[in-house]
């Protein structure tokens, strides 16, 4: 099928989404989503922030769709033209989404150990605007602990629903869930029951916000001063890819999460034991430097040191990765 | 005096119980369907009738019908939406808890006509009186042989169930309602798939309202044609209309599509004019969720034709001086009501009712709120106006369900036609606590249409 976006053109496979199509051509048309999840069935539709306007329904029915779709949960048809950022009125919306999901964000940027790496951050850094016009109090609510290895701040929770999916389709059972409605919704656990699953440490993966955190991680140090390193270990797991990126800080592994595609979503999810108990070196093979993008934050103090950290020392594909890092900082 | 085909013999004693009403030449239009018609008869009857749904989107509903999947071996069901909490709107309970039969029967015959063979009935939570009155009439029904195994010796089975909603006013829209009666939390599904593909238990599913389907007994009784000729044009048929407010006369009418705003209004037949001699100032003519007009807009359209009670002629002028059908929620202010406290009412019960899934809605909302009660108790500043019109356009249509819509319109359109009344809530706030700013001006004649020189 073939659907054109943004004037860009692509065959796609039918039954893809809008979004889907977007992420394969790449680049700038593609739609922020701050809900969906290519890996969990059923996510998306919620954040509306994937909006996009098509301007053609198809081949056969070219009339246009008359509100704008959410691309992630819209299949394409053959023939669709759909506009992203080519469309004031899309990038309108989006605006106004993003004001939205702010309105009732903490923008505690500084003390949340999300920032740097935080889907809300870079999506208001690209669409939103410098002030808000909201001016009343914010929801608030008491910090939680699910379990002993995970935090929730429902404050900083945009109600994306994803950790909901993750628990109904990684994890055996469910014990997390929405409560109430409106803006009074939360994620809570019925009567503070403890999140205490195999997998259910990957909802902090999935998470989009700070709202779930490592509390084996947490205050421990910001994102931009540690260095990602794609490592692998043999985990007895069956379900498990032993698949990580270990956070250094010196010679220390402060975290362990699993690998993020460009969008932020997990390429494997992990065991808990993979993420909370194997926290040294000695734990895991490790494969090379992460590659990060350019613009990220994440980029800064990663290899630029004359006088590489002792990991670095042992490991070859360090050594030269480092090496490259260090000439094209010196260069500039 | 109008038509009347739902409500004929509403004043009959005992027409609750299924013995008078039957004596009535209720069930007809059973025995009628069941032993002469097709299924496909009579949805191609309901086509011809011109039937638009009486939930608020008046949708035709003959087609919704002819659009319901097929497939061999899957299930199909039809669920009548008793889910009325529409602020203004109190027809459907009217009609169960009046003529429950009513709902009964054209529940057997649209059900035979989709070929479901499981219906349900989705009532409100808090409507338990007409819950127990719908168990009641379906037991009744039931033993006299209209409900059940091999109805009156046809061979078609139906089992009618009523499902008690969770209490909320989202649950009224066609997929939450579906995923409340499923057992589950009451959020709209994200379309497609339309519940006419994959619906209830992901069946095909169709959903219409009470009224919707008591209208489908006449129009198997008379013929759909017969039905057609009540009504202009698109809008055929009779409506309920619930008149609340501050009218002479409130309750709820049963109207000819066609008849004039004014008539309506003011006629003693109806509504009766306005309570206490005073004048009018504005009306939502379909439940707090259509547009709100001014009282010389409602009377005549912008181009001073007179309105009428119809889907089309009240939705005359698109959103700019017109309004909608919707659900029937007639309300009618005077001129001691004030609109922007009015506005602050309807938001605040959309903020309340958001389902709290997608983000504008559940954020915008509350924010609306918010304002708004800052400009009602007198905190207001001038841009909070265009604010509120900025926020509300960036709900609408960018939701999940129509419910970010629904939120959006009172508040745009209050302020579209009363922004001198906001105003004078921001200059004068102390004032605007203890008196309301009156009629000021909302039912002067409209302005001659300028002829605009070619």
């Amino acid at each position: 099928m073939k659907v054109t976006i943004d004037g860009i053109s692509i065959d796609v496979e039918p039954g893809t989404t809008i979004l889907n199509a977007a992420r394969k051509i790449g680049g700038d048309i593609v739609p922020p989503a701050m809900c969906y999840y290519s890996k969990l069935e059923g996510s998306g539709g919620k954040c509306r922030t994937c909006l996009v306007k098509v301007s053609k329904g198809s081949e056969k029915d070219p009339r246009p769709m008359p509100k704008l779709v959410a691309s992630c949960r819209t299949t394409v048809m053959d023939g669709m033209e759909v506009q992203n950022i080519t469309s004031p009125e899309v990038l309108e919306a989006r605006k106004g989404v993003v004001e939205m999901l702010l309105i009732n964000h903490p923008l505690d940027c500084p003390i949340c150990d999300q920032a740097g790496e935080c889907d809300l951050q870079n999506l208001a850094f690209d669409h939103g605007t410098a002030k808000t016009r909201y001016e009343f109090d914010r929801r608030t609510f008491h910090k939680i602990d699910i379990g002993d290895k995970i935090q929730l701040h429902m404050t900083r929770c945009i109600l994306c629903y994803r950790c909901v999916f993750t628990a109904d389709q990684i994890t055996d059972h469910r014990i997390h869930g929405i409560l109430n409605r409106g803006d009074h919704s939360e994620i809570s656990t019925y009567i503070q029951a403890a999140v205490d699953n195999d997998f259910s440490g990957n909802v902090i993966d999935v998470c989009p916000v700070g709202a779930l955190t490592d509390k084996t991680f947490r205050f421990k140090n910001r994102v931009w001063f540690t260095k990602p390193v794609e490592a692998h270990r043999d985990c007895d797991h069956e379900k498990c890819s032993g698949k990580v990126t270990l956070w250094y800080k010196g010679e220390d592994v402060l975290r362990v999460t699993a690998r993020k595609d460009v969008y932020g979503e997990v390429e494997s999810f992990i065991c808990n034991t993979c993420r909370f108990d194997k926290k040294k070196t000695s734990d895991w093979v490790i494969e090379g430097p992460r590659k990060v993008a350019n613009w990220s934050v994440q980029t800064a103090n990663h290899y630029e040191m004359l006088h590489p950290l002792p990991v670095v020392k042992t490991n070859p594909v360090l050594q030269e990765a480092n090496k490259n890092q260090f000439e094209r900082e010196t260069r500039l | 005096m109008g038509r009347k085909l739902l409500l004929t013999n509403i004043n009959v004693p005992g027409i609750n119980t299924f013995d008078v009403y039957h004596k009535n030449g209720g069930y007809a239009s059973v025995e009628k369907a069941l032993k002469t018609l097709s299924p496909d008869a009579i949805v191609e009857e309901v086509k011809k009738s011109g039937l638009r749904g009486r939930g608020g989107a008046g949708f035709p509903t003959g087609m919704k019908w002819s659009f319901l999947a097929k497939p061999e071996g899957v299930p199909r069901y039809l669920v009548c939406n008793a889910d009325e909490s529409e602020p203004g709107t109190f027809k459907d309970r009217y009609l169960m808890t009046y003529i429950p039969h009513l709902l009964i029967e054209g529940m057997i015959v649209s059900s035979f006509a989709l070929g479901a063979n499981v219906s349900y009935i989705y009532v409100r939570g808090e409507m338990m009186p007409q819950i127990r009155i719908l168990e009641k009439a379906i037991a009744e029904a039931k033993n006299a042989g209209f409900l059940g195994k091999n109805i009156l010796g046809t061979g078609y089975d139906l089992e009618l169930y009523v499902q008690p909603g969770g209490g909320a006013y989202i649950c009224g829209e066609e997929t939450a309602l579906l995923e409340s009666l499923e057992g589950k939390r009451g959020n709209p599904r994200i379309k497609p798939p339309f519940p006419a593909i994959a619906g209830l238990y992901g069946c095909p599913t169709v959903v219409n309202n009470v009224e919707s389907i008591a209208a489908v007994v006449p129009i198997i009784n008379e013929g759909g044609e017969e039905y057609a000729k009540i009504g202009i044009g698109r809008s055929t048929g009779t409506k309920l209309i619930s008149a609340g407010g501050n009218v002479k006369k409130p309750g709820v009418y049963e109207i000819e599509l066609g008849v004039s705003c004014e008539e309506f209004l003011y006629s003693d037949e109806y509504c009766g004019g306005i309570a206490n001699g005073k004048r009018l100032k504005a009306v939502v003519a379909g439940g707090s969720s259509v547009p709100i007009v001014p009282a010389n807009l409602f009377l005549k359209t912008i181009n001073n034709e007179l309105r009428l009670m119809t889907y089309e002629s009240l939705a005359d002028g698109g959103f700019v001086s017109g309004t909608m059908m919707g659900s029937g929620g007639f309300i009618a202010f005077d001129e001691d009501q004030c609109i922007v406290r009015n506005t602050w009412n309807f938001t605040r019960f959309y903020h309340h009712e958001s389902c709290g899934q997608c983000s504008p809605c559940r954020e915008g909302t509350g924010w609306m709120e918010k304002v708004l009660h800052r400009l009602e108790y007198g905190h207001g500043k001038m841009s909070d106006i265009d604010l509120l019109v900025d926020v509300s356009k960036k709900i609408e249509g960018n939701t999940i369900c129509p419910l970010g819509d629904a939120a959006a319109w009172p508040v745009a359109s209050a302020i579209r036609h009363f922004r001198d009344e906001f105003e004078w809530h921001v200059t004068n706030p102390s004032e605007a606590l203890t008196r309301n700013y009156g009629l000021a001006h909302y039912a002067d004649p409209l302005p001659k249409k300028e002829e605009v020189a070619s």
